[in-house]
């Protein structure tokens, strides 16, 4: 496979991905605006969902107030954010267009229709648009994105290259939300355990779309040990660090078989499942979760870089 | 010289419009006469029948095909829509098997000439000397590529994808307008309006008898395979060269690609190294072949070509000179299809083949020619001008259809630099049925036929038609608002 399609649909996955992280961030706003504030923290709780995007400078060059209007236009429509929704399912079908030839007609079909449809949503008056229906809008797009590819792709290098990008973007915005909630979200140690804190840790929960499977794996009962073990050591939970590792994993071995060649990508993934294995929860908070999180993020940069180097320059032999 | 032009018109039979002041008459290529023609009897109760709501129906419907498939064109400097539709016609355009084997006769004997005009340009240049053709216009053309001279491609093929363009004014008279020996597009046309067609209508297909076209990608695949060079070891690697993804013409570029199971690749993914050309895969570099380039001359390699440039493959020249890689088509056959160089074909027909030309010529002024340019500035309200190398209707100029103002101003532009213009009659193009708003009405068409040239030369039985959508306009091109028609062979 040409290393420009291997990397075309590495990047399908991760911002289909993307899209779908950034359209619940949107819901976790607008559900955390309804809470009143109970002094400290941030007092705008939008502010909070700008920092998880790690875009607040760019936000602030082009609007004024961190209103949900505002952050809606940047997070949603905005092109010149590379990670607003409207960017990402572009780029994603971009992609698509580029390598169409290595994607089924049922995948280019949910690409595309999910780009024509978003520029309906585009033009349509923003007054008839509620912020439910555009995270509906966002997650329903990557679930028929994901069918298409789970249903019809034909299970080759391609197939793991959009996986790939799909597990690492999702590590990467599991790890990024968890480390907001902690250094973001909640200004002192002071809170943590308060009634404040227990209803932003139960927003990441939901913005993860993990609410209701966390009840049902923990019994309910929000603690930051039970969290920080559902959304990092976790097998069971969708999102969890260990999840998004080993589906890595997975796809990086399935890779070194039909290459008949081992590479640096997957000695390094099989490092990072192997701390995530031996970890418990309280390692992590004897660390310090902040740190944990930092590095596990840079763990995922640098196995991406890897992928990047052997597998989508074309400059191995 | 105007007389001898007038008795060439006569020689020919052409019908041409403006001569005369009364309404000009078209051929229509379905009604003659009162009757319908006999290739179109099999639409004439099913165009009759038609219900209004139906046919409404039937073209959102393969709009929505169009557009789900995203088979789009964009207009190169219109801005606006880049994912703007062609227009296709529901309406067919049909030829006879006897109409047909005419044109395929005429089209290959047109691609050999072409050929081996070529090979001769690039080699000992031998019509040249014999002084059937001017040397300036061959070695001084802009298209005319010196680092090509002495190279003999596989085969000696120079073009192996020739789009002739032709029209039609009269049962049996069809002229060539230009030809195109670079990388002639719209195939992709072709094969998905048959394939709308045939989703949309089947019936038609179970009621006539019409040759089919899905063999294409399958032919072009053989003929590419087929010019696989000297030190091609073991099955040839052949791949299509694309600008990218932002090319108006992207769509067919991937379209081919997946029809005939081969790597669709751009300049960044090749690369030269020992005396290859290789691509760059997850699995490390692969050898390439055969590459089917649908980019220019110009950004090929910009060792050779453009300096400045930093599109292109470093390098490619010397890998295809020495006969490590196959470039379709071979840089410089661009020369063939030059419109100056358009007017000595039926001579080369003549002198590479030795037969008389199957298909003619449409009578041509040269403006380079003192006497012809003279002519043209005394006619131009009758004439159809045209830049000698350009294309896609642009900087073009109908006579009939302009005010005296833009004459004026076009004259001016002509007396400024008259070798860059020649000029034609402004034919009468002949008329296929359409859907218009108002039901069905005549609209002018043309047809390009797709010839490949390898190891055999093929034609597949049909083409695309383009049709101007716009009552009485003569200019079919997608950039100027032109539609596309599915276009049929009926099996003898």
């Amino acid at each position: 496979m040409l290393s420009r399609t291997a990397s075309n649909l590495f990047w399908i996955g991760r911002n289909i991905e993307r899209a779908e992280t950034v359209a619940r961030l949107l819901e976790v706003g607008s559900r955390n605006a309804l809470i009143p504030n109970i002094g400290g923290g941030y007092r705008n709780e939008w502010d909070a969902v700008l920092q998880a995007t790690g875009k607040v400078e760019d936000f602030n060059a082009k609007y004024d107030e961190a209103v949900q209007r505002n952050i809606e236009s940047f997070l949603f429509f905005d092109q010149d954010n590379p990670s607003s929704v409207t960017s990402c399912v572009e780029a994603a079908r971009e992609s698509g267009r580029i390598v169409r030839t290595a994607l089924t007609g049922q995948v280019w079909d949910a690409l595309n229709s999910g780009y024509q449809e978003i520029n309906e949503l585009r033009r349509t008056e923003r007054s008839k648009l509620s912020i439910s229906d555009l995270v509906d809008w966002t997650t329903r797009h990557a679930s028929l994105v994901r069918g298409a590819i789970e249903d019809t792709q034909l299970r080759n290098d391609g197939y793991d290259f959009l996986y790939l990008g799909f597990a690492l973007e999702r590590g990467d915005a599991t790890a990024r939300m968890l480390d907001v909630k902690y250094y973001v979200l909640l200004p002192e140690v002071g809170y943590v355990g308060s009634g404040i804190d227990n209803y932003q840790w139960t927003t990441i929960l939901r913005a993860l779309s993990s609410n209701r499977s966390f009840n049902w794996a923990y019994g309910g009962g929000v603690s930051p040990a039970k969290i920080a073990d559902f959304l990092i050591l976790n097998r069971k939970s969708p999102r969890s660090l260990i999840t998004a590792a080993e589906d890595a994993m997975h796809h990086l071995d399935r890779l070194a078989r039909a290459y008949g060649r081992t590479t640096e990508a997957q000695t390094r993934i099989r490092g990072i499942v192997g701390e995530l294995c031996e970890t418990t929860v309280d390692d992590i908070f004897d660390e310090g979760l902040h740190e944990f999180l930092t590095r596990v993020i840079n763990e995922v940069a640098l196995l991406s870089g890897i992928i990047h180097e052997v597998y989508l320059s074309g400059e191995t032999r | 010289m105007p007389s001898a032009f007038i008795s060439r018109k006569n020689v020919f039979g052409l019908r041409s419009m403006g001569q005369s002041k009364t309404k000009p008459s078209f051929f229509n290529e379905m009604i003659d006469g009162g009757t319908v023609r006999a290739p179109y009897r099999g639409l004439e109760g099913w165009s009759r029948d038609m219900p209004l709501d139906l046919r409404t129906l039937k073209q959102s419907e393969a709009e929505k095909l169009f557009r789900r498939i995203g088979i789009t064109f964009a207009v190169y400097g219109e801005g606006g829509d880049p994912d703007r539709l062609i227009p296709f016609d529901m309406f067919p355009r049909v030829f006879s098997g006897a109409e047909w084997r005419k044109l395929d006769m005429g089209v290959k004997q047109r691609a050999r000439a072409l050929n081996a005009f070529l090979a001769d340009v690039y080699g000992r240049g031998e019509m040249i000397r014999s002084g059937r053709i001017p040397a300036r216009l061959v070695y001084q053309n802009e298209a005319f590529e010196r680092a090509v001279v002495g190279i003999r491609p596989p085969r000696g093929v120079f073009s192996h994808i020739v789009g002739v363009d032709l029209v039609r004014t009269g049962p049996d008279e069809f002229f060539v307008l230009e030809d195109n020996c670079r990388t002639p597009s719209g195939v992709s046309y072709m094969l998905e309006n048959r394939e709308i067609m045939m989703r949309m209508f089947p019936q038609l297909f179970r009621e006539n008898r019409i040759a089919p076209v899905e063999g294409y990608p399958a032919a072009l695949r053989r003929t590419l395979d087929s010019v696989a060079p000297r030190k091609c070891e073991g099955a040839p690697c052949s791949v299509i060269l694309t600008p990218g993804h932002f090319n108006s013409a992207y769509y067919e570029h991937s379209f081919l690609a997946d029809m005939m199971g081969i790597e669709l690749v751009e300049a960044a993914d090749l690369f030269v190294e020992g005396d290859f050309c290789w691509m760059r895969t997850t699995e490390g570099p692969r050898r390439v072949d055969v590459i089917y380039r649908r980019i220019d001359d110009a950004y090929l390699d910009p060792l050779c070509f453009r300096p400045d440039s930093m599109l292109g493959v470093p390098g490619l020249m010397n890998v295809y000179r020495s006969g490590g890689v196959a470039l379709a088509s071979a840089p410089g056959a661009g020369v063939a299809d030059d419109k100056a160089i358009y007017t000595f074909v039926p001579e080369m027909i003549r002198f590479y083949l030795g037969e008389e030309p199957i298909l003619n010529n449409v009578p041509t002024w040269q403006c380079a020619k003192s006497d012809d340019c003279a002519y043209v500035l005394d006619n131009l309200s009758e004439l159809v001008v045209k830049e000698v190398h350009g294309s896609g209707g642009y900087g073009m100029l109908v006579g009939p259809r302009s005010t005296k103002d833009q004459i004026a101003l076009f004259a001016d532009k002509i007396r400024e630099n008259p070798g860059n213009y020649i000029a034609q009659p402004t034919l009468a193009l002949s008329t296929c049925p359409t859907f218009v708003e108002e039901g069905i009405a005549p609209r002018h068409v043309d047809l390009r036929p797709y010839c490949l040239v390898g190891e055999s030369i093929e034609l597949v039985p049909g083409g695309l038609t383009r049709v101007a959508l716009t009552e009485g306009s003569l200019v079919v091109n997608s950039s100027q608002g032109g539609g596309v028609k599915d276009t049929w062979v009926l099996a003898e």
